[in-house]
């Protein structure tokens, strides 16, 4: 067991290694394949830049005005699709009403919401909040849907024999079963928040890691927009670590069934 | 029809009595509405052990789920202590086939839901579970998960669950129908002892004519095309019954009975769909 997990350690050690090599190597030489490195920045001003800017309040700043806007719309998102999910997973006719503007509304990338969110929300950060908020809100209300709809019939059927009314069974039965089905919604939705927000940002604002990385490219200071995508990625990736991690405890019971 | 309420004072063999009365079930099965069961009547007294055997498809669990109040008949009505069923109640306890634990919940907490749900506060639910759990010889596993348990012994905790809420019928639709023989043969010998411990009134569905005869005071035998029952045998072999008892002569006389009705609805059902 830690023979293969020091195993594994160092292939991927070993992988983002040569990634790095490869990245230092192609922009050292100004690779000019079709895909052209000339004007990339080397991994060493990248480095360099986000030393740069990690002494600096102003780059907290943008960070803490994402991560704000990141927290709004998801508290926002995680209510209304989690509650609107088990009122819609149980219920035909809810489910009859909602779907269908799930089917329009869903496909429908961030980046086209943005005209239309400027025009309809009253502040800039309104309308960037709110695409925010629709990126997580469907995979989140969908698995919840999901989830619900698969409580397996026998379980409600072994409430109801043990003397437990509607309430109670969507308490004990309905809700537990469909909460796996309900973190990956949250997980999901988590990731997705952020495209969504970094959408937003680099359209319209001041603040926030989505305009940090658009300004730098307007600004031309092209180590920045890398220094910005790899804390938008750093972001994204322990966001959805802390979503796991809180639904861990509720879920101890599944580890148990494999 | 004058109903009365079943007095609390009775002794608990005296309560448990079920009454089906000219039941009928239809499948909603599209356009034609076939007769899943037709026109069953049947008394089950307090305290008796009813199997009701047949292959499957012959409405045998249909029946089952009448008197648990999943399914409404068409027409007729089932009592239990002359209060008619229309849903689902804590005095009926059920074992189901498949297994229904609650995964998320452990042993002691799946027993212990229903006196939880009947009022009962945490720690007389949790000690009303460890009592059941002990009867079941599943005290050691309380703080277990389901899945950790083989299937067995999840079965075992799914009688030690129906039984907490101390029901007047328990009901069990082919409970040992997914064990091995091994196994199998062990739990009905348990269950036999944990009915003659609480009396309550079993009604039992089985497709296995061994079970039937060796768990049975009475076996109702069930035909399909629409499900009714053939015949009502009486199983007079002395308790407590052990496994050996399978092979002594009126075990046999009567699962010879058994087999030959079975035997000549099967032949009667095949003859009707070939012609």
């Amino acid at each position: 067991m830690v023979r293969a997990a020091v195993l594994h350690g160092a292939i991927a050690g070993l992988s983002l290694a040569i990634g790095l090599v490869f990245w230092y190597w192609a922009t050292r030489i100004g690779a000019h394949w079709f895909i052209r490195f000339d004007n990339v920045p080397t991994p060493y001003q990248v480095g360099s830049a986000l030393w740069h800017h990690l002494g600096e309040t102003r780059f907290y700043l943008h960070i803490a005005v994402s991560l704000r806007r990141i927290l709004i719309a998801y508290a926002i998102a995680s209510t209304l699709g989690i509650g609107l999910g088990l009122v819609a997973g149980r219920s035909r006719l809810v489910r009859s009403a909602v779907m269908p503007y799930i089917e329009i509304i869903r496909p429908i990338p961030a980046v086209a919401w943005i005209p239309l969110a400027i025009l309809m929300w009253p502040t800039e950060e309104s309308s960037i909040v709110y695409i925010t908020f629709l990126g997580a809100l469907f995979p989140i209300l969908l698995n919840t849907i999901h989830g619900v709809e698969q409580t397996p019939e026998i379980l409600v059927r072994a409430a109801q024999t043990l003397g437990a009314s509607r309430a109670r069974i969507f308490w004990h039965v309905v809700l537990p079963a469909s909460l796996p089905s309900i973190a990956t919604g949250l997980a999901i939705g988590m990731g997705v928040s952020w495209f969504s927000l970094l959408a937003g940002e680099i359209i319209s604002g001041q603040y926030g890691i989505g305009y940090f990385t658009w300004n730098a490219y307007s600004l031309i200071i092209y180590p920045d927009i890398v220094v910005g995508m790899i804390v938008i990625g750093l972001l994204g990736t322990l966001s959805t670590f802390a979503v796991r991690l809180v639904m861990r405890p509720l879920l101890a019971w599944q580890r148990k069934a494999r | 029809m004058t109903v009365t309420a079943p007095a609390e004072a009775t002794p608990r063999q005296r309560t448990g009595q079920i009454r089906i009365e000219r039941v009928s079930v239809r499948f909603d099965g599209g356009a034609e509405k076939r007769a899943a069961i037709l026109d069953i009547s049947l008394n089950i007294e307090p305290g008796e052990f009813v199997c009701l055997l047949g292959p499957s498809g012959c409405g045998k669990s249909t029946l089952l789920n009448c008197v648990a109040g999943y399914v409404r008949p068409a027409a007729g009505t089932v009592c239990v202590d002359h209060l008619p069923i229309d849903r689902p109640g804590p005095d009926r306890g059920m074992v189901f086939q498949q297994y229904s634990l609650f995964p998320w919940r452990t042993v002691c907490d799946n027993v212990a839901f229903g006196p939880r749900l009947a009022g009962k506060s945490r720690a007389e639910a949790r000690a009303i579970a460890e009592r059941f759990l002990e009867m079941v010889g599943l005290a050691h596993f309380a703080g277990r998960y389901p899945a950790e348990l083989s299937g067995g012994m999840q079965q075992r905790v799914g009688i030690a669950r129906a039984l907490a809420n101390y029901p007047s019928v328990l009901l069990m639709d082919e409970p040992f129908g997914a064990l091995d023989a091994q196994t199998r043969a062990m739990m009905q010998e348990n269950l036999l002892r944990l009915w003659s411990e609480f009396a309550t009134t079993v009604l039992f569905v089985t497709h296995d004519v061994d079970e039937a005869v060796f768990l049975a005071d009475r076996v109702l035998v069930m035909s399909a095309g629409p499900g009714h029952i053939v015949a009502d045998i009486a199983v007079p072999i002395a308790r407590p019954r052990a496994p050996d008892i399978s092979t002594s002569t009126e075990f046999i006389e009567i699962k010879r009975q058994c087999l030959g009705l079975i035997r000549a609805e099967s032949l009667r059902a095949f003859a009707e769909q070939n012609r």
